[in-house]
């Protein structure tokens, strides 16, 4: 398990969520470190999009989503009563699985998220330096005026990573950035996550294995218990749960005998 | 052994070929009808009225004698009404839809006020033309005014502004809201620079043909009391008016055979008007969908 307690940026405890009555994920305690990738992994339906959409209160934007359990973030726990979720989500960003950039132009997509947060500095430099940390500006730097719907699967996917990484979040959560590129893009990104990680927290849902041992620090195996309920089966070093995992469901699961 | 055999594939397959024909001819013989009737329509209102079009014609005001007759008063108390109608409904139809759409609970209470929204879109107009009259002309004490006939226009367009602002709403993607929360947006920030530009061409849509029907009405216009003989120019939102569509109802029903040809003339006004408005809402659609700044 992972034992540096102080250098949790998150915490969660005894976290469960639920749809309606029923609930998706139950008891999650883990810590998220500082500045380190955290993969989560697990079969399809075990729960990784929402236990990371409770992260940054994105599970608010659903009705009947419900929370319950403490995530303490930077120390405070984000679901007490006077906690502004929007304040929850600029410092806590999300890139999504599917590319979801605005039908802007590309420096708008950029200039967003920084001009509704009451940035009034100099947004030129800013979207540079963006694209910039999102590997993308060499590619885009003589269109910023094109929409960024033109842009190919993986360039809107950097330019969501860039989207988000202008608003200078503490922590960026990734649903399985990668699931919709090429292995090309995909290793691009992967690049940029091992890069990111040196000033970002990030936390990762993935499915493909091989990508969770190549880029992530720590790695969460959940899986649903047999009332279809996700749970925390194991949480480990990446290197450890690979190749030597203490569950027998985990070793299944990365073998691939499982899910 | 094959699970179709060739023979019966290849008949199937005449078979459905045949249907596809069938609806084809079928779908064509709609769209000639539609055309015929209009075709029809148009060179019947043009035979008759087209002579008399004249800048006269827009620029006088009614008269006894058909010849000197014209539309001037007509065509204000129809711009000015439809363009307090206009304004009104869309306001209040847009703001209503985005409460509907993004603050409203779902629930009973919502798919209530959901309902009858719906209702009133199929309420006839002059049921309207009483409630204007009754509410703006006396409650509010507004007189047979342009206001009070632009308001009472206004009450009659809203559920189409509505409903149709609601369904350009519901069609933004859940994913770009999601992106723009996932920013730190508020609700407002949301709704203001992604949910309503996305959703601005098809709102657009909804109004434009809420203003075509309101530059059509003459029922609760006339209930609502309407003049039909207005030899003045409206000056004002207390004015006294009339509209396009009453004039020319007011020209048909007169004996002399130089009214009707009035009415022809002002028939195609009452046209170029319209197409006119659905040109422009098609070239303001076309300008927002291109999408890329907002
Ligand atoms: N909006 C929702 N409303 C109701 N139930 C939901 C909703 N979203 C997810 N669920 C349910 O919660 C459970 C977990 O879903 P979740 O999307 O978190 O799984 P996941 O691990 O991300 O799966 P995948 O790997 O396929 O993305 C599933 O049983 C799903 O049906
Ligand atoms: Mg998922």
């Amino acid at each position: 398990m992972v034992t540096t307690e102080k250098n949790l940026i998150i915490e969660t405890k005894n976290v469960s969520v639920f749809y309606g009555d029923t609930p998706a994920v139950s008891g999650i305690s883990l810590g998220i470190e500082r500045e380190k990738i955290t993969a989560l992994i697990g079969p399809s339906g075990c729960g990784k999009t929402t236990l990371l959409r409770s992260f940054n209160r994105m599970n608010d934007l659903i009705p009947i989503a419900r929370t319950s359990g403490e995530i303490l973030f930077e120390g405070h726990n984000i679901y007490a009563e006077n906690v502004d979720p929007t304040e929850i989500r600029y410092r806590i960003g999300m890139v999504f699985q599917r590319p979801n950039p605005f039908p802007k132009s590309i420096y708008d997509n950029i200039a967003f998220g920084p001009r509704i947060n009451g940035f009034s500095g100099n947004m030129d430099e800013l979207v540079e330096k963006s694209l910039i940390g999102a590997a993308l500006w060499d590619e885009v730097k003589d269109r910023l005026r094109t929409s960024g719907l033109e842009l190919s699967g993986g360039q809107q996917q950097r330019l969501c990573i860039a989207r988000t990484l202008a608003v200078e979040p503490t922590v960026i959560l990734m649903d399985e950035p990668c699931s919709a590129l090429d292995p090309i893009a995909t290793l691009a990104i992967e690049e940029l996550m091992r890069d990111l990680s040196k000033q970002y927290s990030i936390v990762i849902v993935t499915h493909n294995m091989q990508q969770a041992a190549r880029v992530s620090d720590y790695t969460a195996f959940i899986t649903q218990d047999e009332r279809r309920i996700g749970e925390l089966v194991e949480y480990d070093d990446t290197r450890q749960i690979f190749t030597n995992p203490t569950d027998e469901r985990t070793e299944a699961y990365i073998t691939g005998r499982f899910g | 052994m094959a699970l179709i055999t060739e023979v019966a594939f290849h008949a199937h397959m005449r078979k459905r070929k045949i249907r596809g024909y069938v609806f084809y001819a079928l779908c064509l013989t709609a769209v000639a009808l539609g055309l015929v009737m209009l075709a029809a329509l148009l060179y019947n209102v043009l035979s008759e009225g087209l002579s008399r079009l004249s800048w006269d014609f827009i620029t006088n005001f009614p008269s006894r004698f058909p010849e000197r007759a014209g539309i001037h008063a007509a065509i204000l108390g129809s711009i000015y009404v439809v363009s307090i109608a206009g304004l009104v409904a869309f306001s209040l139809g847009v703001g209503a839809a985005i409460y509907l759409e993004e603050y409203a609970q779902k629930g009973t209470f919502a798919s209530f006020i959901q309902l009858n929204i719906a209702n009133l879109a199929g309420v006839p107009s002059i049921v309207y033309g009483i409630l204007g009259l009754e509410i703006f002309v006396r409650i509010m004490e507004l007189g047979k005014s342009v206001i009070a006939g632009g308001l009472t226009l206004a009450l009659l367009v809203l559920p189409i502004v509505i409903i149709a602002s609601q369904e350009a709403i519901r069609a933004v993607p859940p994913s770009l809201k999601e992106g723009g929360f996932a920013l730190g947006a508020t609700k407002w920030q949301v709704v203001r620079r992604l949910v309503l530009p996305y959703a601005f061409p098809g709102i657009l849509t909804g109004a434009i043909l809420a203003v075509s029907r309101a530059v059509g009405e003459t029922a609760p216009l006339i209930v609502m009391g309407a003049l039909t003989f207005v030899p003045f120019a409206p000056d004002g939102p207390m004015s006294r008016f009339t509209v396009l569509p009453i004039q020319i109802f007011n020209w048909v029903s007169r004996p002399q055979e130089g009214f009707h040809v009035a009415a022809a003339a002002g028939i195609i006004v009452l046209l170029v008007v319209l197409l006119t408005m659905n040109a422009f809402a098609v070239f303001l659609r076309h300008k927002f969908q291109k999408g890329t700044q907002w």
